[in-house]
């Protein structure tokens, strides 16, 4: 290894999970280094992500990881300064049949249980919360009004930001590799550019999680899947809550869409078939297939144009939650991979629990429920609304 | 809602320009299936708005005749052809991975088409510029300008500063004029101008001042331009304090360049497609390259899809190079002897790929010097054989009105001059007093117009004949347009405090804010982008993109140091109903 003075930690990922743990570690005065290959925070799939926040989950990991990263992101003007376009606008599930309504009343109970602010709205209610939605056999719908969005392309600079100026430091278009493991330990990572020391190795690198994870000898299950996104034009606020469709079709599952800050509708589709794979060019099919959907739940947004669209990657796990963890064959390496899409929305709670992991004061609660992330669990089936 | 129909073709076109109307008449020549879109609303991209008569080979591209009328010739020999289907108002939104195209029909419907063989012709946009007060309305591209004038008709300015003396810049210029427009003055950074020396000869020659070596500092106004501020520029690109001058104008015109329209090449050579690209998209030339290039590539594409087109000559690869050519070198104009007869005088000193004043002499006494088109033409005929009858064709054909026919005839002490006049017949008569220039724009003298007519055979080109006295006879080559008085300075020149630079004028990102996120230490266009939100607007970042890049230069930053953003669909902003198969309105309900 290089003469240099070891850090403490070395993140690999300035991504969604990597830039604010970076921060949270930095500020917890351990000495943090950053490295991805990109040339800037963000690049991988953060900027990807439509922005979307909730703790409406069904997993009581995530319901306390997102909790947390919510009041991060509704504090952080105040605290430091720069807006992140943070907008409490709430989630909105629709249901239009008699199965959807089941579903979602059947995690409103769990929901609920865990304390969330979700209730159940009849079309009336509905209507109140969205009233562009097509009334035409709306049987109802969840609402949680505590869930909001923001802008991850503001965020990732954002936390990048106040990380360097907590200490932490980054190194761009470095690409990781390999690990230097010794007596089952490991001791630091090496770039196409130089090695560098650290007691403390987090994989946070998003889809190519995997990939890493293989550089420390562990199979994890993570591949990414595809989904396509886009952004219309600026209009003036008409909507406020992120909507949700979770009503299959032939060719997709749920999509959601919701007005940014900017006052520009962001939206995303899930395919069905899922894709998998890291193709992450623009299909003929996305366009088509989101379009006639959202016409349909909201036949206002026909005239909305279309500025632009993209594809990112959903790195997945076999039941939708992510994999967080000491490695138990590598001592000092730490999983925070598999975020299912959701590395924005969990990232900056999730830092923050990293941070306390890698210092070993995690809280008795979090510690308990962080089991339920662990690597090792036993995989039984996708978590419902992932 | 109707669902969204592929449409497979052997050929797709994206563009219906020079380019791809040459191309698509090759292709429908072979009687291949062909589908030719373009935005516009009629065929000839920005061949209708050119109102001069173009350059290059007569034989090949049509020099010598007008640029719109240009467009009418390729579209009607394309509408013989059965086998080329051609949607207007049709703008290609994207190229999607598994090789579609995605197209807003006609403006009603989005298609996809799945072409075998993808041609770009998409031509070029207009280089945007930064300095203060960039953003005020009255400050925009020439080629919007001739949008405007020229095929719109609208006179949409009365004072006019142009920024720029490519070609584009000198004859948006000159369209100006024709129109009635004053223009105040062109800026030029580079020593000297980079377009054709005929056309900057010929805005001389109408009171144009030429400031080359000179930048624009600001546009000035409160909601318009009301005047333009521009400096003298060192060989080091600094402005030299002092030598601000301002003018009083109401539109200030960029013309400081093309960049290719290229994303669909770029997005189809990507994803693995047959693609080939002609004219500007493929490379920024003038339009009768483009012609020459597009007929090329037709039968290229009509070869990659398995027709046999014969071996394509390898001359006319050669000739499409040298249609390309940047102007060549300049020589001290010369006036030919002898005070008898009649003659015609070239005040064409400057290599430029041009030959129609050679095939229009019925007794071929005009010549090449040598036979490449870019070679200056000269006059042979004081000699043996029939010589000169003054038929004037070659003062009529000449693109860059620099052609002059000197009579003795009838008076050897004052001949009779013809003189090429693309003004309205009507603003000049026989009698009137007129003083006549020489090539460069020197003034000569006062003196009489004996003679105004207009060539019907020439697309009624307006030619003058005047009397002058045969000491400056060889001399004239034009006459003044435009008077003295609205090319002068303000008494002082006007300081714009502002600190309104835009480099995104999507979403008015100014330079300031860019330059500071730079000096950071920003290298990666993403971030400024996240930070700043420049490129995140309607445009696509193709107008901001190369600007970013020019305060990355200007900051001393290296090419390589820099990130580009990835190119993401959409080209243009399209309803969301549209792509749902929704023409006038979507059906509620669910599935």
């Amino acid at each position: 290894m290089s003469a240099a003075r070891p850090y403490d930690v070395i993140v690999i990922g300035a991504g969604s999970v990597g830039t604010p743990t970076a921060l949270f570690l930095a500020g917890q005065g351990l000495r943090t280094l950053v490295v991805d290959r990109a040339a800037s925070a963000g690049q991988g799939s953060n900027k990807e992500a439509i922005g979307g926040l909730r703790a409406t989950h069904s997993d009581p990991a995530k319901i306390r990881i997102c909790l947390r990263s919510l009041d991060i992101f509704a504090a952080w003007q105040e605290q430091h300064g720069r807006s992140l376009e943070w907008h409490k606008g709430g989630y909105a599930f629709a249901a239009y049949t008699a199965e959807e309504e089941a579903t979602l009343r059947d995690l409103l109970v769990t929901q609920q249980a865990f304390g969330l602010n979700i209730h159940w709205l009849d079309p009336k209610g509905m209507l109140e919360v969205i009233p562009d939605l097509n009334p035409d056999g709306l049987v109802g719908g969840t609402y949680s009004p505590d869930d909001g969005h923001a802008s991850p392309l503001l965020a990732a600079q954002a936390f990048h930001a106040e990380a360097v100026r907590a200490g932490a430091e980054f190194r761009f278009r470095e690409n990781v590799t390999g690990l230097a493991i010794e007596g089952g330990r490991v001791r630091g990572v090496r770039t196409d550019c130089g090695e560098y020391a650290a007691g403390v190795v987090i994989d946070a690198a998003g889809a190519w999680g995997a990939e890493v994870a293989r550089m420390a000898g562990l199979d994890v299950p993570v591949r990414p899947d595809s989904h396509e996104g886009a952004v219309t034009e600026p209009v003036a606020r008409f909507l406020e809550p992120m909507v949700v469709d979770i009503h299959p079709t032939d060719t997709s599952a749920n999509y959601y869409f919701y007005q940014h800050a900017t006052g520009q509708v962001i939206f995303c589709i899930t395919p069905q078939p899922s894709i998998w794979g890291f193709d992450q060019r623009e299909t003929s099919a996305f366009l088509p297939m989101v379009a006639r959907r959202m016409v349909r739940i909201m036949p206002r947004l026909k005239n909305l144009r279309v500025r632009r669209t993209w594809r990112g990657l959903y790195p997945m796990t076999p039941d939708g939650a992510p994999l967080v963890g000491w490695a138990r064959e590598v001592e000092g390496f730490l999983l925070a991979v598999g975020m299912c899409g959701q590395g924005f929305m969990m990232g900056p709670g999730l830092g923050e629990m990293l941070a306390h992991i890698v210092r070993g004061d995690l809280a008795a609660k979090d510690r308990e429920i962080l089991e339920l992330l662990s690597p090792y669990r036993e995989f039984k089936g996708m978590e419902k609304l992932k | 809602m109707r669902p969204i129909e592929t449409i497979e073709v052997p050929v797709l076109i994206i563009g219906g320009g020079p380019a791809g109307l040459s191309a698509a008449i090759e292709l429908g020549r072979r009687g291949i299936e062909t589908l030719l879109v373009d935005d516009k609303h009629r065929l000839g991209g920005k061949l209708v708005l050119q109102t001069h008569r173009f350059f290059g080979a007569a034989a090949l591209v049509w020099a010598g005749t007008r640029g719109i009328d240009i467009a009418t010739k390729l579209e009607t020999e394309l509408r013989t052809f059965a086998s080329v289907r051609i949607w207007l108002q049709s703008t290609a939104l994207a190229v999607f991975s598994d090789g579609r195209v995605g197209i807003l029909a006609e403006g009603t419907r989005y298609v996809l088409v799945k072409p075998r063989v993808l041609l770009v012709t998409a031509g070029a946009r207009e280089k945007s510029l930064t300095f203060r007060g960039n953003t005020l309305p009255g400050v925009y591209g020439a080629g919007a300008f001739q949008t405007i004038v020229n095929r719109d008709l609208v006179r949409s300015a009365d004072r006019l500063f142009i920024v720029g003396g490519g070609n584009v810049g000198l004859i948006a210029g000159y369209h100006a004029l024709q129109a009635g427009i004053s223009v105040v003055g062109l800026a030029e950074a580079l020593p000297e101008c980079s377009g054709y020396k005929v056309h900057k000869d010929k805005l001389r020659r109408f009171g144009v001042p030429i400031y080359t070596s000179h930048t624009i500092l600001s546009a000035n106004g409160g909601d318009s331009v009301e005047s333009v501020t521009i400096a003298r520029l060192d060989k080091n690109w600094k402005v030299v304090p002092g030598t601000e001058r301002s003018f009083a104008c109401d539109t200030i015109l960029i013309a400081i360049g093309l960049d290719p329209v290229d994303e669909f090449i770029r997005k189809a050579r990507d994803f693995g497609m047959t693609v080939f690209a002609a004219g500007d998209a493929e490379e920024i030339a003038e339009a009768s390259a483009a012609i020459f290039s597009g007929k090329i590539r037709g039968l290229e594409v009509a070869r990659a899809l398995g027709r046999d087109v014969g071996e394509i000559r390898k001359e006319w690869y050669e000739t499409a190079e040298i249609l390309k050519s940047k102007p060549g070198t300049t020589t001290p104009e010369e006036y030919p002897e002898g005070e008898s007869g009649v003659f015609p005088v070239l005040h064409c000193v400057q290599e430029i790929p041009c030959d129609p004043c050679t095939t229009v002499c019925k007794n071929d006494l005009i010549h090449l010097r040598v036979s490449d088109i870019r070679s200056l033409p000269v006059f042979a005929g004081r000699g043996e054989g029939k010589g000169c009858t003054g038929c004037e064709k070659c003062v009529t054909i000449c693109p860059g009105l620099a052609i002059s026919l000197v009579d003795f005839r009838k008076d050897p002490e004052f001949p009779t001059v013809t003189l090429p006049y693309e003004f309205l017949k009507e603003s000049i008569e026989t009698g009137d007093r007129v003083t006549v220039l020489d090539t460069g724009g020197e003034k000569l003298e006062e003196v009489e117009v004996v003679g105004v007519r207009a060539i019907k055979a020439n697309d009624r080109t307006v030619l003058v004949k005047v009397r002058a006295p045969k000491a400056i006879a060889r001399r004239i080559a034009g006459l003044e347009v435009q008077e003295g008085d609205v090319t002068k300075p303000l008494a002082r020149y006007v300081e714009r405090t502002a600190d309104d630079t835009i480099v995104c004028r999507c979403e008015r990102v100014t330079a300031g804010e860019l330059r500071s996120r730079i000096r950071e230490g920003a290298r990666d266009i993403n971030a400024l982008k996240a930070v700043t939100r420049a490129c995140m607007g309607s445009c696509g970042a193709k107008t901001c993109t190369p600007l970013i890049h020019r305060i990355f230069r200007e900051e001393g930053v290296s090419e390589e140091e820099i990130v580009d953003q990835p190119k993401r669909p959409l080209f243009m902003e399209v309803a969301l109903g549209l792509f749902a198969g929704s023409g006038d309105g979507a059906e509620g309900g669910r599935p």
